[in-house]
């Protein structure tokens, strides 16, 4: 028996012998899905001689992989929880790296005639009052929050007759809109991405309430010792050096820039 | 109709123009799941020849323990070992989650009841006399287990293949311990739920026809295998 746990014990330990320390990086799904991090994350490893591992989830669960010290660090965009997550000691070295925005997309034939509006409130209320379908995300994201804000802002409860709360990422919330000919609110690039798949339409942009900034924060080092810290304190200088940001400002969707850097002022 | 033929058309073209990160993955699931069952069947053979030829109490129980776990569904797997690993959890310093190892120990929890099971059925069915008359040739113990062995090998093979079959398509360990990292812990099955959700049909059908081939494949071995045995007895 002491044989068998031995030899069992022996199998575990030569799993677990990783040859070079990699930067765990928690990120939301939408800096994937639009291929910023495979344009970025080469150019960071080529330099400094750093590998990354991408983990891409919804910001809320990027957050609580932080908090419990399972990444090294966190690249997200929810202000508030941002700002709780650094106040309750998880994380530290908080910089802004970049923005870019929400829009509100639905059906081309557009039943709440919400197209061409500039009133992410006003938007959401025509939604509502009409009880058009609405797919939301579900999902603790950075773009659910942003959801739930808008309909508190809008002094609205959506109702389960015509609010679906999927659990999903974004390109699969747009896949489900399209499907149900519902609206939705997605970031910028995933829409890009998706649209040539969607029978989807962007009907209303432009509101300074749908701007979505990104941040990069690195996990509390004194809460978790044998973090990855350098790394991930070497991984927030670059994006947010010239270099790493004039990679952010060049990069382009379909012909389109997606991302404004925030980091360093001209 | 024409949207998946035009899908399953692009598939057969990422596969068959050797798209490179189509292939890695798709070695990058074999080499975690080999070695998965690699390291598994060893101890889960022993243990299946225990519960047949060592008469304990409390066999039956775990006979039946090992039969329940057949069924356990992978997302269970997976988060019980996600909270055995992270970092606050029991085994958080060893730094294993979000990585291959943490992945191949996931596979072998779920593919071990597997090889037990079936492995007993198949030591089961074998002649006791086979075992008996190894032990009064003077054969030392583990050479008469491995002649037992020997004399089911076919049985053996179609538990180590069922578990191997088992492994390489599941998802929720996968998912959740490995993380989906590109390059690093994206599987078969966690780069289909990947590309299905961005909307990417082709890429995750080319997947998909690896996994189906894989499993045509193994089915056809193992009849081939069966066949060929009882020609020869």
């Amino acid at each position: 028996m002491k044989k068998i746990i031995l030899v069992f014990l022996l199998y575990i330990f030569s799993l677990g012998i990783v040859p070079a320390e990699p930067i765990r990086l928690a990120t939301t799904t939408s800096t994937e899905n639009s291929g910023l991090l495979k344009v970025l994350i080469p150019h960071f490893e080529k330099q400094t001689g750093n590998v990354v591992h991408v983990l891409s989830v919804g910001t809320g669960h990027a957050l609580r992989l932080g908090q419990d010290g399972n990444v090294d660090v966190v690249l997200v965009h929810a202000p508030k929880a941002e700002l709780r997550f650094v106040d309750a000691g998880y994380g530290v070295n908080r910089r802004s790296v970049m923005v870019n925005d929400f829009v509100i997309v639905g059906p081309e034939n557009d039943p709440a005639t919400i197209r061409g509006e500039n009133d992410a409130v006003r938007t959401l209320q025509k939604i509502a009052l009409g009880k058009h379908i609405f797919v939301s995300r579900g999902d603790d994201s950075g773009t659910h929050k942003k959801e739930l804000f808008l309909w508190k802002k809008a002094k609205l409860k959506p109702k389960i007759s015509w609010y679906r709360e999927v659990g999903q990422g974004m390109g699969r919330v747009l896949q489900i809109a399209s499907e149900l000919d519902a609206y939705t609110i997605s970031d910028r690039g995933t829409w890009l991405v998706m649209r040539s798949k969607l029978s989807l339409k962007l009907l209303a942009e432009g509101d300074p309430e749908l701007h979505n900034p990104y941040s990069i924060i690195a996990v509390n080092p004194a809460r978790y010792p044998g973090i990855n810290y350098l790394g991930a304190m070497s991984l927030i200088a670059w994006l947010t050096s010239v270099e790493g940001q004039n990679h952010i400002r060049n990069f382009r969707l379909e012909g389109q820039p997606l991302f404004t850097p925030t980091a360093v002022k001209n | 109709m024409n949207g998946l033929l035009l899908t399953t058309q692009q598939a057969l073209q990422l596969l068959l123009s050797g798209d490179a990160e189509l292939w890695s993955i798709v070695l990058l699931s074999f080499s975690v799941s080999l070695k998965a069952i690699l390291l598994t069947t060893p101890l889960a053979l022993l243990v299946a020849f225990a519960l047949n030829h060592v008469n304990f109490p409390g066999r039956r129980i775990i006979l039946a323990f090992f039969n329940s776990l057949l069924s356990v569904p992978t997302v269970v797997i997976g988060l019980f070992l996600y909270v055995l690993l992270t970092r606050q959890g029991p085994f958080g310093n060893l730094r294993l989650l979000f990585t291959q190892s943490a992945i191949v120990i996931g596979q072998m929890i779920l593919c071990f009841p597997v090889l037990v099971a079936l492995g007993y059925a198949a030591i089961q069915a074998s002649d006791r006399r086979v075992w008996e008359t190894a032990r009064t040739l003077g054969a030392p113990t583990w050479f008469s287990i491995l002649t037992v062995f020997y004399e089911v090998r076919f049985g053996l093979l179609a538990a180590v293949l069922t578990g191997f079959g088992r492994i390489i398509s599941e998802v929720g360990i996968s998912m959740m311990v490995g993380g989906n990292i590109m390059g690093y812990t994206r599987n078969i099955t966690t780069a289909i739920a990947l590309e299905t959700s961005k909307g990417e049909f082709a890429q995750g059908i080319a997947l998909g026809m690896v996994l189906l081939s894989l499993a045509f494949l193994l089915t056809a071995f193992l009849s081939y295998i069966q066949g060929k045995k009882e020609f020869t007895t």
